[in-house]
């Protein structure tokens, strides 16, 4: 690894303001991917700015049928929140097929949305369920967020502060886990939103390409019937998936089909607060 | 960049002055001799790595050293009570569950957080919760059972 100054600020102000005094600074997180790069020298900054040491941007409330995630609130911690379990069981439940239990120790939920890794867990969650991911400069929709290969709506030094879910009326996620790494081959969210949000139905594909995506054929169809059968024959295109030595293109594009199936069994809905 | 850190290892106190890049790993063996926690894989995959910071297991060649400025780490040579080995160590020599050895820390660390966080495991939550820690020797089934015996002889 690399040298680099090293900071870790107390209030969230002085960090981004430490950002854009570097060169080429970065905020680290849990560092469960950033600390992995730089250790196989992919990245050499000059500053790593640590948010370890604010207060304030990590918990999770529930009030108002909205869920808030601060950002700095470990994947462990979400998967044990007893409120995640009530509000969105099939949050509580992708945060804990997330890498591996020391990885969901400090892991954060703003770290992974942050990276936009093509194969990581939360997108798939915070797409299907239309979040909102709040900055320490604004409100960022969920489908303004995901850009493309590792790219998010963030601009340089901007931090996420928390994520908040609307309470879903069902949801659920399946994976078919890289054995190795536990990163998704393709993971699927499905959302059924609430009446007073519009309803509708939402399916976010993540792992499959280079970016997580909704898939809106499978929307239709389970807007009409949810119902595993009612998706079951829709052929998913492999055009500009991702394929490499863990699967081919064509066979992630099938994974899509049947994870959403899975998703789709397995959602579920929890008790209104 | 060198910074000065204060951190609790094994119930004692420690400052040590590091450069920004060293990893927790690192301090502990090169510095501070504490050469159980072992870097397999290096890649944070294999959990060979594994300690306790402020009581959770996480992989020490995926944190800084200089990020844990006051935390409290837990390695393997930190759990025994004098001469008598800690219960999961005991449960391991017991069921042999090893066999190099090199794994074996970082599977007892892990071992003890998941019956810290759930004293009853069942034999799948046991496996899961050895999903970040891989032997290349036992085939796992030795390991699982010692964990089951510490858990059934604690209750």
């Amino acid at each position: 690894m690399y040298d680099f100054h090293y900071h870790r600020p107390g209030p969230l102000a002085e960090a981004s303001a430490l950002i854009a005094d570097c060169r080429d600074g970065v905020y680290l997180a849990g560092g469960q991917t950033l600390i992995a790069t730089l250790k196989q020298r992919l990245a050499r900054p000059s500053d790593v700015v640590d948010l370890g040491a604010i207060d304030g941007l990590a918990g999770i409330t529930l009030r108002g049928g909205v869920i808030e995630i601060g950002a700095m609130t470990l994947h462990a911690d979400v998967a044990a929140s007893e409120d995640v379990r009530k509000a969105i069981p099939a949050l509580g439940a992708l945060a804990a097929m997330i890498g591996d239990p020391q990885v969901r120790k400090r892991g954060t939920i703003g770290g992974s949305l942050a990276t936009n890794d093509p194969a990581a867990d939360y997108p798939a969650a915070v797409l299907a369920l239309a979040a909102t991911i709040h900055t320490d400069r604004r409100d960022i929709a969920a489908d303004d967020f995901f850009r493309d290969l590792f790219e998010t709506a963030l601009a340089p030094g901007e931090i996420i502060t928390k994520v908040s879910f609307p309470l879903p009326e069902r949801a659920g996620y399946a994976k078919f886990p890289n054995p190795a790494s536990r990163y998704a081959m393709v993971g699927v969210m499905v959302g059924v939103m609430a009446a007073d949000l519009g309803g509708g139905v939402r399916v976010a594909v993540t792992g499959a390409g280079a970016c997580v995506f909704r898939q809106p054929d499978m929307e239709a169809a389970l807007s009409k019937s949810f119902t595993a059968a009612a998706i079951e024959a829709i052929v998913v295109s492999d055009e500009d998936f991702n394929d490499d030595i863990h699967g081919s293109a064509e066979y992630r594009a099938h994974l899509v089909t049947v994870m959403a199936k899975r998703a789709v069994d397995a959602a579920d809905c929890g008790p209104r607060p | 960049m060198s910074h000065q850190i204060s951190l609790t290892v094994n119930g004692q106190a420690v400052t040590e002055t590091v450069e920004a890049r060293t990893l927790l790993v690192d301090l502990l063996r090169e510095r501070l001799g504490l050469t159980g926690a072992h870097v397999g894989c290096d890649t944070s995959q294999c959990g060979a790595c594994v300690v306790h910071v402020n009581g959770r297991a996480v992989t020490s060649c995926a944190v800084l050293a200089v990020q844990l400025d006051g935390c409290q780490v837990v390695t393997i040579e930190g759990i025994a009570m004098g001469d008598t080995p800690h219960p999961m160590q005991a449960a391991f020599h017991e069921h042999h569950g090893l066999q190099c050895g090199f794994c074996t820390p970082g599977m007892v660390m892990s071992a003890i957080a998941l019956l810290n966080h759930n004293p009853h495991p069942s034999e799948r939550q046991i496996r899961a919760g050895l999903a970040g820690n891989l032997c290349r020797c036992t085939g796992y089934h030795n390991i699982v059972k010692a964990i089951a015996a510490c858990a059934a002889q604690a209750s």
